[in-house]
């Protein structure tokens, strides 16, 4: 069968699965589906950085924070959470960009640690900034959003709310990888200065990776500040923004599914487990260890590679031929 | 003054315990590219194994430590290389650094679930004694953690300087290729740097462990500030790291007396990006020259 109709009724099974998903849950079941797809959100968004344009970023939850607390602060203050998709995309994407910056003076590691600074700067920042961002005590009481007049409420509608922002994202994301940019993008990854050499304007498109990349994560907090409905500076740690990473690896960055993947992984799989809840991170810690040695490109990547290894025809042994010098 | 000469000393010794830490981190990086995100539990764990060999075992302190500086030795340093290290080595530097984010998580946790999330009690190095020192009110204890990280860099220079197996290290991390065909088993001298800078850590911990009790989550702080001292310093370099760690301990004492308790844990960071964008070499650093 042809592998992209396969692939297209793949798809549409899981759309459909995720659709018809919340009618056999409880809330509880309902609220960690949507914080998938919120999570998810924030990693195809770090994909793009890292998976596909290659530049390390240990921010993204820095990103997401800076998105929850623009929700926060202007839905408390009676402003539409539409306001707050505009202030939170157009704020990370900005940062992100100067936060690109570093990225274009030094080597992939010390990139690491700048953007492990940036992400250490900003959580101070929620924390002390009492004024603002309430510090420790947080923001209370966000208000679930309306849309066209429908005031999404219930679980259920908040999660097909969040569902269709993944849905949004994923096709925006899909689109931008096939465009000229992604494969810029991918240019940049396999060798910079290759990509320079073709004419690939890498500074520009460095700092591009990095701004939607930030882009995508501020989109996701602004739908996890609403999901928990309150906030405060500890999930936006340094850890998220771990977390996140090791995500996209889990799943394998610079694939596509790959973060869809990464987050099944680190949000739904540790609540299926609950027996072993107390040793969970212990074990997931070793398991992408282990993944990693096996398969630095990650679940998909270990799948792809048996899968073509298993669809390759042994090809028939060649006979040496005399190699005949001019 | 005597205010000034009492912080001082106390970032000192605090920068001292740092400049170990840093040490270790710029070697694995000189020698085997490995940059080691889990730095900082490999402070944190020895702690543990010192407890341990008190607790279970019944040794006395200072033989505990012994045995925990053998035991990290023998885990964060020959079975940190072999079990991870070497195999994760060929896929390049940016998954094996992910690998041990992975593995920070791993002993992290790993303290948590199978010792304990409460912060443990930890024999100080020396009795609670302060000393009169130019007017100003020292204490003995940071004297003595300045007294053995002075020591132990020392050594570690004269090891690297004046022995044989310091030299052939010293050409493992400048040229392994050339180290190689000069008949240097470059392996090994991989290893050693592995052994080095667990058992730099192991004693780290011993030092820093009485100031801070023996928590899963030390080494959060103590790995970023071990990053931090390596890149101000100049990541290619021992004797940055050492200026380093100690400029870095001096701020951070400082800032926290004189400017802002909130932000305190800022100023490294600012000192880092600042350092990262205007001399990406550290302070005594020298360039790398890009490989492509």
């Amino acid at each position: 069968m042809n592998s992209r109709v396969l692939g297209a009724a793949a798809g549409l099974a899981i759309i459909a699965a995720l659709i018809a998903a919340p009618f056999g849950l409880k809330p509880y079941g309902i609220y960690i589906l949507t914080l998938w797809a919120v999570t998810t959100i924030a990693a195809i968004g770090l994909n793009l950085t890292l998976g596909y344009a290659g530049q390390i970023s240990l921010a993204q939850g820095a990103f997401v924070g800076i998105g929850a607390y623009a929700a926060a602060l202007l839905t408390t203050h009676g402003w539409p959470l539409g306001s707050a998709y505009v202030v939170a995309a157009v704020a990370c994407f900005a940062i992100g960009w100067l936060l690109g910056y570093p990225a274009l003076r030094v080597q992939h590691h010390y990139l690491a640690f700048v953007t492990l600074a940036f992400s250490t700067l900003v959580y101070l920042v929620f924390r002390n900034e009492e004024w603002i961002t309430g510090g420790i005590y947080g923001i209370s009481n966000i208000p679930r959003p309306s849309l066209f007049g429908y005031l999404l409420r219930s679980p259920r509608d908040f999660y097909y709310f969040c569902l269709g922002n993944l849905v949004l994202v994923s096709l925006a994301a899909w689109w931008l990888i096939r465009s000229p940019w992604g494969r810029a993008f991918v240019a940049l990854r396999e060798n910079p200065l290759r990509a320079l050499s073709l004419g690939v304007d890498t500074r520009r498109y460095t700092l591009m990776a990095f701004a939607l990349g930030a882009g995508l994560g501020g989109i996701s907090g602004v739908l996890y500040a609403p999901l928990v409905q309150y906030i405060d500076p500890t999930p936006f740690s340094l850890l998220l923004s771990l977390n996140l990473l090791l995500m996209v690896i889990v799943g394998g960055s610079g694939y596509f599914f790959g973060p869809f993947v990464g987050a099944i992984i680190a949000v739904l799989l540790p609540e299926w487990l609950q027996a072993a809840s107390k040793y969970y991170l212990f074990y997931y810690a070793a398991f992408v260890m282990g993944l990693l040695i096996v398969s630095p490109s990650g679940i998909i990547g270990f799948f792809e590679k048996r899968f073509t290894a298993m669809r390759k025809v042994e090809p028939p042994p060649t006979p040496p031929t005399e190699v005949k010098v001019a | 003054m005597a205010d000034f000469i009492q912080l001082l000393v106390a970032g000192l010794a605090t920068g001292g315990i740092y400049a170990l830490v840093a040490i270790g981190f710029t070697l694995l990086w000189q020698t085997s590219q490995t940059i080691n995100f889990a730095q900082g539990e490999f402070v944190m764990l020895p702690a543990f194994f010192i407890l341990i060999a008190m607790g279970a075992f019944g040794v006395p302190f200072w033989g505990a430590v012994v045995i925990g500086i053998l035991v990290s030795a023998i885990v964060l340093g020959v079975l940190f290389k072999r079990l991870l290290v070497d195999p994760m080595i060929r896929h390049g530097v940016l998954p094996l650094a992910i690998a041990t984010m992975a593995l920070a998580l791993f002993l992290k946790e790993a303290a948590k679930d199978f010792y304990s999330a409460e912060a443990q009690p930890f024999p100080p190095l020396a009795a609670d004694i302060n000393v009169s020192f130019l007017g100003a009110t020292v204490a003995l204890q940071s004297l003595i953690v300045l007294a053995i990280a002075l020591a132990a860099v020392i050594a570690l220079q004269f090891f690297l300087n004046r022995t044989q197996t310091g030299r052939m290290m010293q050409a493992t991390a400048q040229n392994p290729n050339v180290a190689r065909i000069l008949g240097i088993p470059v392996d090994r001298m991989i290893l050693i740097a592995f052994i080095i800078n667990a058992v730099l850590a192991a004693l780290a911990s011993a030092l820093v462990t009485p100031i801070y009790l023996a928590k899963f989550s030390n080494g959060e702080y103590l790995g970023i500030a071990a990053f931090i001292a390596a890149i101000v310093g100049g990541f290619n370099q021992v004797r940055g790291a050492i200026v380093g760690g100690l400029l870095l301990g001096v701020v951070d004492n400082f800032a926290a007396a004189y400017l802002s308790a909130q932000y305190r844990a800022a100023i490294p960071l600012i000192l880092l990006i600042m350092v990262i964008l205007f001399r990406p070499q550290g302070l005594l650093g020298r360039l790398e020259e890009r490989t492509v």
